[in-house]
C-alpha cells in the first residue's frame, strides 16, 4: 500500500512539473544503440545524451570513422542494429532514399517542446531529424602579420591571393596561404565551395544530368589553381588535420578550415604566440557572387525506421533530451557551434552565424550528390597538377559521375 | 670440415658487418624514432617547422615542464580506454590462432597425402580465394550480417579473420606436410592407425615447428588487420588497430595523434616480445619444410 | 588418402573458405553484372537550420515497387566491366579513331582512370618484387654468417617492418619525408634543393611508394630465404670446397639453384600482395598521384556515402584476372612439379 502511494506521488510530481510536455530523461523501458562518427564534439554531446538516458537505460553507442559506410547496412536489417544515427546533411541522402529513417513528428510534438523550430529538419513537410550543431568552413588569419604589411581582412577570395602575394613578395612566408586540398573527399569539397559560391548549379535542374563543365566551373577550377600556388606544393598530400599542423608551426598566415577546428587550435597546447594571433574571419566571397564560397552543414539526429516503437522512443527521448540541454550549450560554447535554445555563441561561432546569415548555401543534399562528389574527388587532380586544361577535368568529372549514376540507377 | 668452409676472410667480416649495420639502421630507425617520439608533446614530434624539436623536446619542455612526458601513455590508457582493446586483441588472437592452425593442420594434411588431381585444383582456387580484395569481401558481408544479427560482436570478426587467412596458412603448411615422409605415416596406417590417429599421434609432433611458423603468421595477421576489424566490430569490441585509427580522427576534425603514436608503442611491445620469444621456433619451423615452395 | 578421408579432413577448412571467400567472390561477381533499378525521383520542399529550397529526393515508395519486381536490378550483362570508369572500349576506340600519334593515343588511355591505376599497380609490382627479392637473399646470406649470439637479436630487428601494421609504419613514414621532416629535410641539404618536396612531384611520389614497398616486403623474403639456408646440404659445399671453388662458387652452383624453389614461393606470394598494393598509398596520402586497382575498389566502397558494389565488384573481378595472368607461370611451373611427384 505504502508502495503504491509513493508511486502514484512520484507520477503526480512529474506530470506536474512538466504539464503539457513529458520529460524526455530519465529511459526506463527500450534500448538505446546509437551509431556515430567520431569526434570530440559528439564525444561531448554523447555523454550528455547518456546522463539524460540516465543509469537505468540500456545504452550503447559506436562511434566509428566507418559510419557512413556501416549505416545503409545496419540500417536495412530488420530490427537494425542501431535504433538511432547521427547523421548531417550530406549523411543523410543514403537513408533517405532508401526510407530508413522514420518521420518523427509525433515523438517531436510528446518530447520536443524545448526544440528550436529551426533545429527540425523538414523533408516533404515532416520531420525526419532534429539537428543539434552547425558548423562550415571559413577563414583564418594572423592578425600580426596581416597588421605589419597593412593588409585588411580580405572578404573576396580575389583579395585573399593579393593578400597572399604581397605576404609571399615580401619574404614572411614562402607559401603563406593553406586550405585542405589533399585529393579525394576534401579536394572534392573545396571545388564544391568554390563553384557554389560562383553561383553554380551540380545538375541540370530537375534532373540528374550533370553541369559542372561551364563558364563557373572553369572559374572556380582557376580560382582553386591560384589559390594552390601559393600553398605548400605538398598541398595535394594535406587534409585539415595537416593544414592545422602547418599553422601551428607558423608556416601559414591565411587558410580556410572548418570552425569546428576552433577548439583545437585555439587550445594551451602548441605555440602559444601564433594561437594568441589567430584570428577567425567569414568566408570570403568570390567572383562578384554575393554568397560566401563555403557550405554549411548541420549535424542532428535521426531514428531508424526497422526498430520498435520502444526503441525508438527510448532513442529518442535520451537524444532529444541532450539536443535541447541548454546547459550542454553554455557548458561547452566553443566546442562548435549549437543549434539549441538558449544557446549564447561562443567567441569562435562568429563566422558560422554570419555565413548563415549571409544566405550561404547549405552542402547540397540531392541523393546523387555524392556520386558527384565522388567524381570531383579524383577527377581534378591532374588539372592542378598542370598536366590538363579545365575543361578537360570537367568533362572527365561529368564523364566519371555518368558512368557512376548510370550504375546506381539515376540515369 | 665445416670449420674450414665457414671459416671467413676478414676482408668478407668487415663488409659484412657493415652491410648489417647500415641494414638494422633502416628496419629498426623509424621504431627507435617513434619510441623516442612517443613522449614528447605533438608540437615536437609532428613538428613543421624543425624536425630537431622531436629530438630535443623544445615544446615539450613549454607545455609541461620537462623535456619528456608520458601524458599520452596514461591519457590513451585512461581516457582513451586502450586496455579494452587490448583485451579483445588478445581474444581475437588466440581465437584466430588456435582456429586457423586446427583447420589449416587437417586441410593441408589431406592435401600433401592425397595423390588425386583434385587436390591441386583446390591449391589453386585457394590461391584464387587469396587475390580477392579484403575490401571487397568486407564490404559484401555487412548486410548478411547485419541481417542476421552477428554484426559488431568477436566471433565474427574471428571466423572472417580465420577464413580470409585460410588459403596462406594451407599453403605453408601444405609445402610442411611434403617435407615429412610419407613411410612415417604410411608405417602406422599398417599398424592399425586410422588416418586421424596417424595425424594426430605421428605426424604432428614432428610437426611442431611448422605449425609454429604458421601460427606466427596468422598471428600477426590477427594482430594487426584493419579492414576488417574496422568495419566489423562495434565501438565495444574494438581490437587495437581500429582503436589507434579512431585517435586519428576525421577529416573535419582533427583527432588525437599523441594518443595514436603512444598507443602504437603500447601495442607493438607485446608483439615484439613474442617474436623475441618465438623467433628461434620461426627459423627452426620455417628451416623445416615451407622452404620447399 | 581415400575419397572419403580426405573429404572430412578437408572440410572445415574448405567450408570456412568457401563460406566467407567463395561465396562473395560469386555474389559479387553477379552483382558486377548488375545494375540498380531506376530510382524515382520527385520535387520537394526542404526544410533546416538555414532555411527551406526545393529538392529532390528518391520516392521511395515508387522506387521498392520497382525493386519489388526486380530484386536483383537490371541485368546489364558486361556493360559496367566495360564503361569509362573500367575498361572503357567506347573511349579508348574513340580515341584510336580521333588520335594521329601514338603519344596521343597513350595520353588519352592512361588519363582514364582504371588504365591509370593499371600502369601505376603494374610498376609497383615489378619495381618492388625483383629488389625484395635479391635483398632478402643478400640480408640472409649476411645474416647466416654471423655469430650464433648475434642472430637472435638481429633477426628480431630485421623483421620489424613486416610486424608493424602498416596504417601506422607509413603514417610515421609519411611525417619523416616532409619536407620539414628528418628525411625529407636531410634529402634537402643532400640534394642541396631546399624546394625538394618527396610529395608534391608524382615521380618522387612513386619512388618513395616504392622504396616503402620494398622495406616492408624484404622481411618475408628474408625469414623464409633465410630459413632455407639452414637446409643447404653440406656435402656437395664441402665437395666444392675441396675442389677449391670460390665462396661466390658455391654460391652461385649449389646454394641458389638449392634456393629456387623457395624463390619462387616468396615470388609468388609478393607478386600477389603487390598486385594488391592499397595500404601504402592511403598511409603517404599519395592517391593524388598514384592509384592502384585495390584504390579504385576503396574509393568505389568507402569513399561514397553509398557503397557501389556493382562497380567495385567488377574491379575485383579484373583484379583476380591480373593475379591469375602474373602467377600462370609460377603455377604453370607448380603443375609440372606435382605431376612428376605423382
Amino acid at each position: 500500500m505504502k508502495k503504491l502511494i509513493i508511486s502514484l506521488l512520484i507520477s503526480f510530481a512529474s506530470t506536474s512539473v512538466f504539464a503539457g510536455s513529458h520529460s524526455p530523461c530519465g529511459v526506463t523501458s527500450g534500448s538505446i544503440n546509437i551509431l556515430a562518427n567520431e569526434f570530440t564534439t559528439y564525444r561531448i554531446f554523447m555523454d550528455e545524451v547518456k546522463s539524460c538516458a540516465g543509469p537505468d537505460a540500456d545504452f550503447n553507442v559506436t562511434h566509428s570513422v566507418d559510419h557512413n559506410k556501416l549505416q545503409v547496412a545496419a540500417l536495412s536489417a530488420n530490427p537494425a542494429e542501431f535504433s538511432a544515427k547521427l547523421v548531417t546533411n550530406g549523411s543523410i541522402t543514403p537513408l533517405m532514399n532508401d526510407g530508413l529513417i522514420r518521420p518523427l513528428d509525433d515523438l517531436v510534438a510528446k518530447y520536443g517542446s524545448n526544440l528550436n523550430d529551426n533545429q527540425k529538419i523538414t523533408i516533404d513537410g515532416k520531420i525526419y531529424a532534429v539537428a543539434f550543431m552547425a558548423n562550415a568552413q571559413h577563414l583564418w588569419y594572423r592578425e600580426s602579420i596581416l597588421n605589419d604589411l597593412g593588409i585588411a581582412v580580405p572578404s573576396t577570395y580575389e583579395e585573399v591571393i593579393a593578400a597572399a602575394e604581397k605576404i609571399k613578395a615580401a619574404g614572411v612566408m614562402e607559401n603563406p596561404y593553406a586550405g585542405a586540398f589533399k585529393s579525394g573527399w576534401n579536394l572534392g569539397q573545396e571545388f564544391v565551395n568554390m563553384y557554389l559560391g560562383h553561383g553554380g548549379e551540380f545538375f541540370k535542374s530537375g534532373s540528374a544530368q550533370p553541369n559542372v563543365n561551364n563558364e563557373k566551373g572553369v572559374a572556380a577550377l582557376n580560382m582553386i589553381k591560384k589559390l594552390t600556388e601559393l600553398s605548400n606544393p605538398d598541398f595535394l598530400t594535406q587534409d585539415t588535420n595537416a593544414v592545422k599542423e602547418e599553422w601551428e608551426s607558423g608556416n601559414v598566415a591565411l587558410m580556410h578550415v572548418w570552425n569546428s577546428g576552433a577548439a583545437s587550435l585555439l587550445d594551451d597546447e602548441g605555440d602559444q604566440n601564433i594561437k594568441a594571433d589567430t584570428r577567425l574571419a567569414p568566408s570570403p566571397t568570390v567572383g562578384g557572387g554575393d554568397k560566401p564560397a563555403t557550405t554549411l552543414w548541420w549535424d542532428g539526429i535521426a531514428i531508424a525506421t526497422n526498430t520498435s516503437d520502444e526503441n525508438a522512443e527510448a532513442s529518442f527521448r535520451a537524444l532529444v533530451g541532450a539536443a535541447s540541454s541548454t546547459d550542454l550549450a553554455n557548458n561547452n560554447p566553443n566546442a562548435t557551434v549549437w543549434l539549441i535554445k538558449g544557446y549564447t555563441p561562443g567567441d569562435t561561432a562568429g563566422p558560422v552565424v554570419d555565413a548563415a546569415s549571409r544566405g550561404t548555401t547549405p552542402y547540397p543534399s540531392f541523393p546523387h550528390m555524392s556520386l558527384m562528389h565522388g567524381a570531383l574527388s579524383t577527377e581534378l587532380v591532374e588539372f592542378l597538377q598542370g598536366n590538363e586544361s579545365a575543361e578537360k577535368a570537367l568533362a572527365d568529372v561529368e564523364a566519371a559521375y555518368i558512368a557512376k549514376a548510370t550504375e546506381q540507377g539515376f540515369l | 670440415m665445416n670449420q674450414t668452409i665457414n671459416k671467413y676472410s676478414k676482408q668478407i667480416i668487415i663488409v659484412n658487418s657493415i652491410f648489417i649495420l647500415f641494414w638494422l639502421t633502416i628496419s629498426i630507425f623509424p621504431f627507435i624514432w617513434t619510441l623516442w617520439g612517443s613522449f614528447k608533446v605533438k608540437a615536437d614530434f609532428f613538428s613543421r617547422a624543425d624536425w630537431t624539436y622531436a629530438l630535443s623536446g623544445f615544446n615539450t619542455l613549454i607545455e609541461t615542464g620537462a623535456t619528456t612526458t608520458i601524458k599520452a601513455y596514461l591519457e590513451s590508457w585512461t581516457e582513451g580506454e586502450f586496455g579494452r582493446a587490448t583485451m579483445n586483441t588478445m581474444i581475437v588472437t588466440v581465437s584466430v590462432v588456435s582456429i586457423s592452425l586446427f583447420l589449416g593442420t587437417l586441410g593441408a594434411y589431406a592435401l600433401s597425402r592425397s595423390t588425386f588431381k583434385y587436390t591441386f585444383y583446390i591449391l589453386i582456387i585457394a590461391l584464387v580465394f587469396r587475390a580477392m580484395p579484403h575490401i571487397t569481401l568486407v564490404s559484401g558481408y555487412l548486410f548478411p550480417f547485419f541481417q542476421l544479427n552477428i554484426w559488431g560482436i568477436l566471433p565474427t570478426t574471428i571466423i572472417v579473420l580465420v577464413a580470409i587467412n585460410q588459403p596462406f596458412t594451407l599453403w605453408l603448411l601444405y609445402s610442411f606436410f611434403k617435407t615429412v615422409p610419407k613411410e612415417l605415416d604410411e608405417s602406422a596406417l599398417i599398424d592399425g592407425c586410422s588416418y586421424f590417429q596417424a595425424f594426430r599421434y605421428i605426424i604432428m609432433p614432428v610437426m611442431w615447428p611448422g605449425v609454429v611458423t604458421a601460427g606466427l603468421f596468422s598471428m600477426m595477421l590477427a594482430y594487426n588487420d584493419f579492414t576488417v576489424t574496422a568495419l566489423l566490430l562495434n565501438q565495444h569490441n574494438y581490437t587495437m588497430v581500429p582503436k589507434i585509427n579512431a585517435y586519428l580522427g576525421t577529416v573535419e576534425y582533427g583527432g588525437n595523434y599523441m594518443w595514436a603514436v603512444s598507443s602504437v608503442v603500447s601495442a607493438t611491445a607485446p608483439l615484439f616480445m613474442i617474436i623475441w620469444f618465438f623467433q628461434r621456433q620461426l627459423i627452426s619451423g620455417l628451416t623445416a619444410g615451407a622452404v620447399k615452395g | 588418402m581415400p575419397h572419403r578421408t580426405f573429404f572430412w579432413f578437408i572440410l572445415p577448412t574448405a567450408l570456412a573458405m568457401i563460406l566467407f571467400i567463395g561465396l562473395p567472390i560469386v555474389s559479387s561477381f553477379f552483382q558486377s553484372l548488375h545494375i540498380e533499378n531506376e530510382q524515382v525521383l520527385m520535387e520537394v520542399e526542404n526544410c533546416d537550420p538555414f532555411g527551406c529550397t526545393t529538392n529532390v529526393r528518391v520516392d521511395v515508395e515508387a522506387t521498392e515497387k520497382i525493386e519489388a519486381e526486380n530484386p536483383l536490378g537490371r541485368f546489364n550483362g558486361f556493360g559496367t566491366y566495360i564503361d569509362r570508369n573500367h575498361l572503357a572500349f567506347d573511349e579508348i576506340r574513340e580515341a584510336w579513331d580521333n588520335t594521329s600519334t601514338v603519344g596521343e593515343f597513350k595520353d588519352i588511355v592512361l588519363n582514364l582512370p582504371f588504365y591509370k591505376a593499371l600502369l601505376f599497380t603494374l610498376t609497383f609490382c615489378f619495381a618492388v618484387t625483383p629488389p625484395v627479392i635479391v635483398l632478402g637473399f643478400i640480408v640472409a646470406l649476411s645474416v647466416n654468417t654471423l655469430a650464433k649470439k648475434l642472430k637472435g637479436f638481429i633477426v628480431f630487428g630485421t623483421i620489424l617492418p613486416m610486424i608493424v601494421t602498416p596504417l601506422i609504419g607509413s603514417l610515421v613514414l609519411f611525417w619523416m619525408i616532409d619536407s620539414q621532416g628528418i628525411i625529407g629535410a636531410s634529402i634537402q641539404i643532400l640534394f642541396d634543393d631546399p624546394n625538394l618536396s618527396l610529395k608534391a612531384s608524382s615521380n618522387l611520389t612513386w619512388i618513395t611508394l616504392i622504396i616503402y614497398g620494398i622495406w616492408h616486403n624484404t622481411p618475408f623474403a628474408f625469414v623464409v630465404f633465410y630459413a632455407a639456408l639452414q637446409t643447404v646440404p653440406q656435402d656437395p659445399l664441402e665437395a666444392a670446397f675441396i675442389d677449391g671453388a670460390s665462396r661466390f662458387e658455391r654460391v652461385r652452383f649449389i646454394v641458389i639453384p638449392h634456393l629456387y624453389p623457395v624463390a619462387t614461393f616468396i615470388m609468388l606470394i609478393c607478386l600477389m600482395d603487390n598486385f594488391r598494393v592499397f595500404e601504402p598509398i592511403i598511409g603517404f596520402s599519395a592517391e593524388g598521384v598514384a592509384q592502384s586497382l585495390s584504390w579504385m575498389i576503396y574509393q568505389d566502397l568507402r569513399n561514397e556515402n553509398k557503397m557501389l558494389f556493382g562497380s567495385a565488384g567488377a574491379t575485383s573481378m579484373l583484379t583476380i584476372l591480373g593475379i591469375a595472368f602474373l602467377l600462370t607461370p609460377v603455377l604453370i611451373r607448380t603443375w609440372k612439379e606435382f605431376k612428376t611427384e605423382r
